[in-house]
């Protein structure tokens, strides 16, 4: 067939050009810049702890922030309201992803601060700071009593607490990754 | 006549293909004679011409018309062909749009009808300003700029873009009385034109310890997601163009990833940040939103394709067919593993298949369009597609995919999205007087 041979030209062109390749062949029109220049938009954070920054906070801190910045949209003690509860205690029952909640579906806790520090609030992204972030998360852990009420989360507390649902996933196609 | 209506224009027999009217695809290559003996069945007009109105100019027959406009858009008649939205007043989550695949024909999306999600509003990046930083487990962090990039060989795909959330108001266990565009409108499809993401990697080199790279984008939310480095060298894309022309903003403007095959939100819009790591990032979207609760209480990580599926657009849901005759059955088949095999459609609710013909080109990783001529003889009908792609994978029917990934205690709100990657058979129910609706056969 016309489209198997050209899939089959294209892919040893591929072959040819990444085996045989140097740098020559490419435009090289990317600017070197080292990771100094990269540190503002690197809010990358790893399960393991990798990225989180220096800094900390308490759920006693987190609560003021909470209800300053964050109850409009998610209820008082984050309960819900026009956005989702952070704060449940019902279990998983039957399929529907409505129920996924912090506590019985989140299996990492650096999830939380990643996405508050990278989204929240909605109307202004990253204009928290890192000890205003780490303060939020220990809240929302120690609401939905994942931690005591007066630990403090860090780089080195935030990635070592157990979320309750860590080890109840499948990886659905393995050789794809 | 009788002999007339069952023969085509090359004289060959138009069999039966299947039960409840469908024909032999072959059929469709003679289609002059087929729709002679429609005409035969009793559609279309009386061969008895007397009484015919007599024709006359109309006014814009009789007058200059428009000037044309800069960029064109479709005519004032056609403004039903629209998206629908899930946030028309915009409030502080995120919005929808999804495609009206009732309204279209082809295999094309336009650029205004793609689908679209957008967790942060639509940002008004401009191109000038705009960064694309590739670092982490590199030799050389490099940045470039949309200047720079266009600069680079460049190459085209068909490819197909899909939620993985489409369809999901089939996790109902009553059928939702809704458009193809309310159950399948999240996914689209189009040419996107680019640089392969492995040259620019080449450029930066790889530490071999990179197994993941996390894309970001420049939105509101800074949209992340993880992606396997072996993705990134199979067939990835930074993506600047959409069917020839820049992307559309809310189709990620300036550049986007495109990952022919995988789920919509992993194709990072607004591009800003790719970070090779040695393990996923568990962001909020791989880690919550798109794992999948099972049956069983586990849930599914990573999925990542979409996988085969089909569904007819026409006729379908809300569509009213206009007294017995001849019609043709058409719909779109795809496949985030390949290309589409073959389709066969069933007009007795599955108790009989015929395999439909297939629209070339059948690429890879897009949409096919199949087709298939049928004779409504005004009694019921189920219509139903089913698509095999070329690795053998073939669309479960819906009970095959309720046994598999279970079904809701209810039915969900239309714009939910309570499960995810559902790919079963959709049942169109034809009734006596014509309406379609959506059924579960």
């Amino acid at each position: 067939m016309f489209t198997l041979e050209r899939a089959a030209f294209t892919a040893s062109l591929l072959l040819a050009m990444t085996t045989g390749a140097s740098l020559a062949e490419t435009p090289n029109l990317g600017k070197p810049i080292d990771e100094a220049a990269i540190a503002a938009w690197d809010i990358s954070i790893l399960p393991d702890g990798t990225g989180l920054p220096k800094g900390s906070g308490t759920p006693a801190q987190g609560a003021k922030i909470y209800a300053e910045k964050c109850t409009a949209c998610h209820g008082d003690n984050g309960k819900g309201g026009a956005a989702a509860a952070l704060v449940s205690d019902h279990g998983l029952a039957g399929i529907n992803a409505a129920q996924k909640t912090i506590r019985n579906f989140w299996p990492y806790s650096t999830t939380i601060f990643d996405f508050i520090r990278r989204a929240m609030p909605f109307q202004m992204p990253r204009s928290l700071t890192d000890d205003e972030v780490y303060a939020l998360t220990a809240y929302i852990l120690a609401e939905n009593k994942l931690i005591g009420a007066n630990d403090m989360m860090d780089a080195q507390t935030l990635p070592k607490v157990k979320m309750p649902n860590r080890d109840n996933f499948i990886i659905r196609f393995p050789d794809r990754i | 006549m009788a002999r007339t209506r069952d023969r085509n224009a090359r004289g060959q027999t138009l069999a039966a293909a299947a039960g409840n009217g469908l024909i032999d695809r072959r059929a469709l290559l003679g289609r002059g004679m087929v729709f002679a003996g429609a005409i035969s069945a009793g559609v279309g007009p009386s061969s008895a011409a007397a009484g015919a109105e007599p024709l006359a100019d109309d006014p814009w027959s009789l007058e200059v018309g428009e000037p044309m406009p800069l960029y064109q858009v479709p005519s004032k008649f056609e403004a039903k062909v629209a998206r629908t939205l899930s946030n028309p007043n915009f409030e502080p989550r995120n919005s929808h749009a999804r495609t009206p695949h009732h309204l279209l024909e082809g295999t094309t999306t336009p650029n205004g009808l793609h689908f679209a999600i957008n967790h942060g509003g639509v940002p008004t990046i401009d191109p000038d300003q705009h960064r694309l930083v590739i670092h982490g487990l590199v030799k050389r962090p490099l940045e470039f700029t949309l200047e720079t990039l266009s600069r680079y060989p460049m190459s085209s795909r068909v490819s197909f873009l899909e939620c993985g959330g489409n369809s999901a108001p089939m996790f109902s266990p009553e059928p939702m009385q809704e458009t193809v565009q309310a159950l399948h409108g999240l996914v689209s499809c189009a040419e996107w034109t680019g640089i392969k993401l492995s040259s620019l990697l080449e450029e930066t080199g790889i530490d071999p310890a990179a197994k993941w790279l996390i894309a970001e984008g420049a939105d509101s939310p800074h949209l992340s997601r993880s992606v396997p480095v072996k993705k990134a060298l199979d067939d990835a894309m930074i993506a600047l163009y959409q069917n020839g022309e820049r992307l559309m903003p809310g189709n990620g403007y300036p550049m986007r990833l495109l990952l022919p095959g995988y789920e919509g939100n992993m194709n990072v819009k607004f591009l800003r940040r790719i970070k090779l790591v040695e393990q996923p990032a568990m962001s909020m979207y791989e880690a919550r939103t798109y794992s999948q609760i099972l049956p069983d209480g586990k849930a599914y990580r990573f999925y990542f394709l979409q996988e085969v599926k089909s569904f007819i657009t026409k006729p379908s849901h809300g569509q009213t067919l206009k007294g017995p005759g001849l019609y043709e059955i058409s719909g779109i088949a795809y496949s985030g593993t390949g290309r589409i095999e073959k389709v066969m459609v069933s007009a007795d609710g599955g108790q009989s298949w015929a395999q439909a013909a297939l629209q070339e080109p059948v690429l890879s990783k897009a949409f096919t369009r199949f087709r298939m001529p049928w004779h409504w003889n005004g009694g019921p009908a189920t219509l139903q597609s089913r698509a095999w792609d070329e690795a053998g994978n073939v669309q479960p029917t819906r009970a095959e995919f309720v046994a598999a990934r279970g079904e809701l205690t209810k039915p969900p709100p239309i714009l939910g999205f309570p499960n995810q990657h559902y790919n079963s058979i959709t049942s169109w129910g034809v009734a006596s007087d014509g309406e379609v609706k959506h059924v579960y056969a």
